[in-house]
């Protein structure tokens, strides 16, 4: 650090401390290693030039290019006045903070704790009436403008949330197990391991030499999920974000992402072993709840940023959507074409499909069908369940959905 | 010929350019950075912006060896690090016992050798070279899947490898590290902590010029404007795979192949495909769209020319 605006090395290391703290607050994973890393990274680099720092601190604490923004207001509020910052803090502060996080812990824990001391037991009878309000709401009804409204959906009574959470203890969804091209030991494999025979033979004096035997490992399949939020769908939704819940965290390699009128990645959300912190972030994390549909549109976002970074290694595609589209299916069959080639097998999940007399005749659905590897309902635990089953199993060859169907829309 | 690192970031610049590199500051920021700390330089963006090119011209303007790993899935420590040479070690042990030697241990010991160790590109890279460490070029990780990530992480942490017959063999100085990812997923924190991260856009229209000028030197003036000028307005339109600089540098050539000496609607529908690799992308720019950005361009340059 041979000149700079600040002579001596205390005040730009507490400042770049203090700058590591507010990128941390603003949601980038900032470690401490980082803020010793571009310590270094600033001596070496100097205080000449005011874009030469931004570089080298940019290549330190950004790690992914989606957080470039981020850093670059946070850097240019920091480093113009470091005292404004508590004022613009909230401006690049996502809408979680420690306080209101807290907050809703407290409701929800207060909510609980006094359906718990009035002793209210999950009754059977309510349970039905429930039933009936999913068929109610199942009509074909959506809502023909965006809701941004943020809906609070955590509070579901314990009862349900019992109920659930037991039956999605039994799904763990184990899909169809794919090769993978790397190898482990194994008598009855049918490769045979070169390394492994030879140490074998030394150990006997190289007399003989025992074939020893491996195969291909084999492990499940990336797995991507999309699910339908729309006003039509918004009693499932609400059950399968559970299942969803607990599909992320039984087993890795798994993206999950709402869509209604636009497309949100909820994986990161997720994530949090606890289902109702979980929740709570993703009902922060869509803007969207119960709102239209807009699926070729959505489903266009997904091709475009995110098709390329999850559809890799082969994964499959579980759509989970009634195929009520509010924009006309404008755009749906090439984009659903689109998705259809880049994935190993999609699969759509409809939870109308359980009426006998459906048929896939609404514009979206028609546009849908023809690009689905296998067509299934899922308005239940049971289809759930079933779900799962289909899933484990050895996968049949793609073969499309429509041939199930005859053209006039009949199931054949 | 064999030079020494930069020692400012605009050294690094020139170094560069020398080799007709034209980087913009923030990329030889990040490197000068990587050079002088001997980290690890993590690339990242879309195909064809000039990542892997990057280790190539170091590895000229350095006069250091350049060692690539190309990554694809399943790629595994025999074919990335080493592997056994089993015919030459069984021959090892055959001409042993003809030559009447019963030691096991001493068989054990000859052959687990470094002369029957096949070294692939990782161990190559840890091994000394002429002209000093070598560039490693650690092309397109995001192929690969998260058990190498993983154990590249060990191995990016100390440069060592162990070989369970023959021990630990540690690189005398770590080499360059250069690691790309077209970002078809993502690569893991754990990695990418250990390196300086830069995101790797397309240039602006000026530099994108400079570059086809160092690059296609036999592209009349006229034409390589109007190309650029097209390109960067076709990266604004709404398109699958936007067409980065290596697909500037094809086009260019293409229609000075063709004796173009301007751009016309005929030629640019003809020669889309070297622009575009999408059927849809192509389908959607194909006819008026192109016609459209065609008289943008040229009523661009027009202006241009009179101010």
């Amino acid at each position: 650090m041979e000149s700079g605006t600040r002579p001596e090395g205390g005040g730009i290391a507490g400042n770049i401390l203090a700058f590591a703290r507010t990128l941390r607050a603003a949601g980038l994973p900032v470690g401490p290693g980082a803020v010793l890393d571009a310590l270094r990274a600033v001596e070496t680099i100097g205080l000449d030039r005011r874009d030469d720092f931004y570089w080298a601190l940019n290549a330190v604490f950004v790690k992914r290019h989606d957080q470039q923004e981020l850093f670059d207001q946070a850097f240019h509020v920091f480093w113009r006045n470091p005292q404004f910052l508590d004022r613009m803090r909230s401006l690049f502060l996502p809408s979680v903070t420690p306080d209101m996080a807290n907050q809703a812990e407290q409701k929800e824990l207060a909510r609980r704790l006094s359906e718990a001391l009035t002793g209210e037991q999950p009754g059977m009878a309510e349970q039905e009436e429930e039933q009936e309000e999913v068929e109610i709401q199942a009509t074909l009804t959506w809502s023909d403008k965006e809701v941004l409204a943020d809906k609070d959906f955590e509070s579901m009574s314990t009862a349900e949330l019992e109920e659930a959470k037991k039956a999605m203890q039994r799904l763990t969804l184990p899909l169809g197990r794919v090769k993978t091209r790397r190898w482990q030991a194994n008598p009855r494999g049918r490769g045979i391991d070169a390394r492994r025979s030879l140490r074998a033979a030394l150990r006997q004096g190289g007399d003989a030499l025992p074939l020893l035997r491996r195969k291909q490992r084999e492990r499940p399949p990336p797995l991507v999920v999309l699910t339908d939020i729309s006003g039509s769908m918004g009693q499932y939704s609400r059950m399968l974000l559970h299942f969803l819940h607990a599909l992320t965290n039984d087993r890795d390699r798994v993206q999950v992402f709402l869509f209604g009128t636009r497309l949100t990645n909820i994986t990161r959300q997720l994530r949090f072993r606890d289902p109702d912190e979980a929740l709570t972030k993703v009902a922060d994390a869509v803007p969207d709840w119960d709102g239209g549909t807009r699926i070729g549109a959505c489903l266009a976002d997904f091709n475009k940023a995110w098709a390329r970074r999850v559809l890799g290694q082969g994964a499959v595609v579980l759509l989970i959507t009634d195929g009520l589209d509010r924009a006309g299916a404008e755009g749906l069959s090439d984009e659903m074409e689109r998705l259809h080639k880049s994935c190993r097998r999609l699969i759509w999940l409809n939870p109308l499909l359980r009426y006998d007399a459906y048929a896939p005749k609404s514009q979206g659905a028609r546009a849908m069908l023809p690009e689905v590897d296998e067509f299934r309902s899922i308005h239940s635990l049971n289809s759930l369940a079933e779900l799962a089953g289909a899933l484990s199993r050895t996968q049949p060859a793609r073969r499309s959905a429509r041939l199930e169907w005859s053209e006039d829309g009949r199931r054949a | 010929m064999t030079s020494e690192l930069p020692t400012s970031v605009d050294r690094t610049l020139s170094l560069l350019s020398d080799e007709r590199y034209l980087a913009d500051r923030p990329l030889a920021t990040v490197l000068y950075l990587a050079l002088r700390q001997g980290r690890p330089l993590f690339l990242e963006g879309e195909a064809g912006v000039g990542k892997t090119e990057i280790a190539r011209v170091l590895s000229a303007a350095l006069g250091r060896r350049l060692i690539r790993l190309q990554c694809y899935e399943g790629l595994d420590v025999s074919s990335a690090v080493y592997e056994w040479n089993y015919p030459r070690q069984m021959l090892e042990i055959r001409l042993a016992e003809a030559g009447g030697t019963q030691d096991r241990e001493r068989i054990a010991s000859d052959i687990f050798d470094r002369r029957f160790l096949i070294e692939r590109p990782l161990m190559q890279a840890l091994s000394p070279q002429e002209g000093g460490p070598p560039i490693l070029l650690i092309d397109e990780l995001d192929r690969t899947d998260e058990p190498f990530e993983a154990f590249l992480l060990e191995l990016l942490s100390d440069y060592q490898v162990s070989v369970p017959e023959l021990g630990t063999i540690k690189a005398p100085a770590p080499p360059i590290t250069i690691i790309t990812s077209n970002r078809t997923r993502e690569i893991h924190d754990a990695l990418k902590r250990r390196c300086f991260y830069h995101w790797v856009g397309y240039p602006d229209a000026a530099r994108e010029r400079e570059i086809l000028a160092a690059k296609a030197p036999h592209v009349g003036a006229k034409l390589s404007a109007e190309v650029v000028a097209f390109v960067q307005r076709l990266r604004d339109e709404e398109l699958y795979k936007l067409p980065g600089i290596a697909e500037t540098l094809d086009w260019a050539d293409a229609l000075t192949q063709l004796d173009k000496v301007t751009l016309d609607e005929e030629a640019v529908d003809s020669t889309l495909g070297v622009l575009l690799k999408y059927q849809d992308d192509i389908a959607k720019i194909e006819g008026s769209e192109a016609a459209r950005l065609l008289r943008e361009v040229k009523s661009d340059m027009a202006e241009t020319r009179l101010t």
